[in-house]
């Protein structure tokens, strides 16, 4: 059963062959057993875990059900999810309990979806190892002594080890894809708008957009089907019809266009990573599609552009957090000021504070122009970039990650290196568009590979397609990490 | 460009984020790393390019100027540090 899709879940809690009491409890069991191994959750409530799935066979019994109805699925812990803790893997939150649900909670929760858990992550999603968790690093299925990748590390570690069938992210940079590809899930983020922020801890709003985690994109259009939809209460949320993004996964791939950036298959990728992702789109043209080069030159700068202007509106978003209205305040202090210095300082860790002094020195006066400014319109040169290429081209393929999972610690001290793991990631946060990462191989070491699809604004549907045909044809997404097979 | 380490604590108090000697001082180091890597930009000439803010033309909203939230006010204090009598407690400010 932990091996199953969500349509086959589905099904069986449709034919009653499980009850959705038993699959949340099978899910716990193992989550008890395996989450010391991989620390890929945070908070587990198996009581109010329960109580939903009691609910959903209720639900189930009347005939009422919806495709994810009874279905446990772990959430990452940026959302607000009433009544849980709700941490965003800081000390700054360690004790704050949603007084509200997310947009994102409240649509599964109408779906009859159990919540499963809350997922480590990177602290308020800052970060590509997650290593920087308050709660400790979350430890890569397929090899413990090697990073999840992040900030979506426990979502994704925890669809790799079967803990849950399916899991939420959110992806500022990456933070979806980059996670998927080293953890050897599917993953998608949406394009901008389409998913909405309320109640998902905000790190850089323009950036920022949930997305779900999962083996196969089979399963991401059934919860993109759930996630997708406008909400009032995000400024940026699009009022657009609403789709079924299942309904493309079969169309014949024959004359489909696939754009290939000459500036993802430089020097910086790994032998192993660009002999993985090559061989996918040697499977492709066995499909019956085309391959053209094409440039996206801005794409280079996009590492600089993403370390201004995220850390800009991280500045701003975090200022929230003062110690007055909600998480941590420092125990001792002389008077205001000094409550907020030590309150904030204690409260966030390093890379938090890091990239806060990073934005807040690039909107201070005198700086603006040369930084906040200048990146901005670098951020236009990289979307103009996709627009000519998508005249060319229906998706654009990459690898995911220049390499596949690193070692614990390896790039901790060095915040440049860090940075550069996102470096094929960023360009689509960047321009708004919908980016997917699957997985395309195992390296020497037995390490998933990763690759990235990026398509048009809005066409979800038929990225979904081109993923789901690839995944009919070869067996990577069914592949097992250690820690799932025992 | 290179950073100094006044530059660095009068960020950092601007910040409001209290920052000790040593911490500076590292700071210092991995922030000029990351500025070294920002730099890069620079060289890109972008006269005549309009700046993005956003990934999507979206205009603000408007919406009716009715009441649309009930009172949770015991609710969302409920998780503040300190309260009293339905106030937020801070150090004192005004003598």
């Amino acid at each position: 059963m932990i091996n199953s899709g969500l349509k086959a879940l589905s099904q069986n809690l449709a034919d009653r062959k499980i009850s959705s009491v038993e699959l949340t409890r099978a899910y716990l069991e193992r989550i008890d057993a395996h989450n010391g191994a991989v620390n890929a959750f945070i908070t587990v409530d198996a009581e109010a875990s329960l109580a939903q799935a009691k609910a959903a066979d209720a639900r189930i019994a009347l005939g009422d059900a919806k495709p994810l109805t009874g279905i446990p699925i772990a959430h990452k812990d940026i959302w607000c999810a009433k009544g849980w803790r709700t941490t965003c893997a800081s000390r700054m939150l360690e004790n704050f309990r949603a007084p509200y649900d997310a947009h994102v909670i409240e649509r599964f929760n109408e779906a009859g979806a159990v919540i499963l858990g809350k997922t480590n992550m990177d602290e308020f999603a800052m970060g590509s190892s997650n290593e920087t968790s308050w709660f400790g690093p979350v430890k890569n299925p397929w090899d413990q002594e090697r990073v999840p990748g992040g900030s979506s590390g426990g979502s994704a570690a925890a669809v790799a080890a079967a803990l849950t069938p399916a899991a939420t992210g959110t992806d500022t940079g990456g933070s979806i894809r980059q996670p998927a590809s080293l953890c050897g899930v599917s993953g998608l983020k949406p394009t901008y708008g389409l998913v909405s922020r309320y109640g998902m801890i905000a790190f850089a709003s323009s950036l920022d957009q949930g997305g779900p985690l999962a083996r196969t994109a089979e399963d991401l259009a059934l919860l993109l089907d759930v996630m997708v939809n406008f909400d009032p209460r995000d400024s940026t949320s699009l009022d657009r019809p609403e789709e079924d993004y299942s309904r493309m996964l079969e169309a014949p791939l024959n004359g489909l266009r696939i754009g290939l950036p000459r500036e993802y298959f430089g020097d910086g990728i790994s032998g192993d990573v660009r002999t993985a992702v090559e061989a996918a789109i040697d499977e492709y043209r066995k499909l019956g599609a085309t391959t053209v080069e094409v440039g996206l030159p801005a794409s280079e700068l996009s590492v600089p552009a993403y370390y201004v202007i995220a850390p800009a509106e991280a500045s701003s978003n975090l200022s929230r957090f003062d110690g007055v209205r909600y998480g941590f305040r420092a125990e001792e202090y002389t008077d205001l000021l000094d409550m907020y210095c030590k309150t904030r300082a204690q409260g966030f860790g390093a890379e938090v504070k890091r990239r806060i002094l990073i934005g807040t020195y690039v909107l201070s006066h005198g700086y603006y122009d040369a930084y906040y400014l200048q990146a901005q319109r670098i951020r236009r040169l990289i979307a103009r970039d996709f627009s000519q290429a998508f005249e060319q081209c229906d998706v654009i393929m990459s690898p995911t990650s220049p390499s596949t999972a690193f070692g614990l610690g390896a790039r901790m001290t060095d915040p440049v290196q860090m940075y550069l793991s996102d470096i094929f990631t960023l360009a689509a946060n960047l321009a708004g568009l919908p980016g997917m990462s699957i997985p395309c191989g195992l390296d020497s070491a037995g390490l998933p590979v990763g690759l990235q699809i990026i398509g048009n604004y809005f066409s979800e549907a038929r990225m979904l397609n081109v993923a789901h045909l690839y995944q009919r044809q070869t067996d990577w997404a069914t592949r097992m990490s250690p820690v799932a097979a025992s | 460009m290179s950073l100094s380490l006044d530059e660095v604590k009068r960020v950092a108090m601007l910040a409001r984020i209290e920052v000790t000697e040593a911490e500076s001082a590292q700071m210092l180091e991995q922030l000029s790393g990351v500025f070294g890597l920002i730099e890069k930009m620079q060289a890109t000439d972008t006269t005549d390019v309009e700046p993005m803010a956003h990934a999507q033309d979206v205009v603000a909203r408007l919406r009716p100027d009715k009441v649309t939230e009930s009172d949770q006010k015991d609710l969302f204090q409920s998780v503040a540090p300190a309260v009293e009598n339905g106030l937020y407690l801070v150090p004192k400010v005004i003598e």
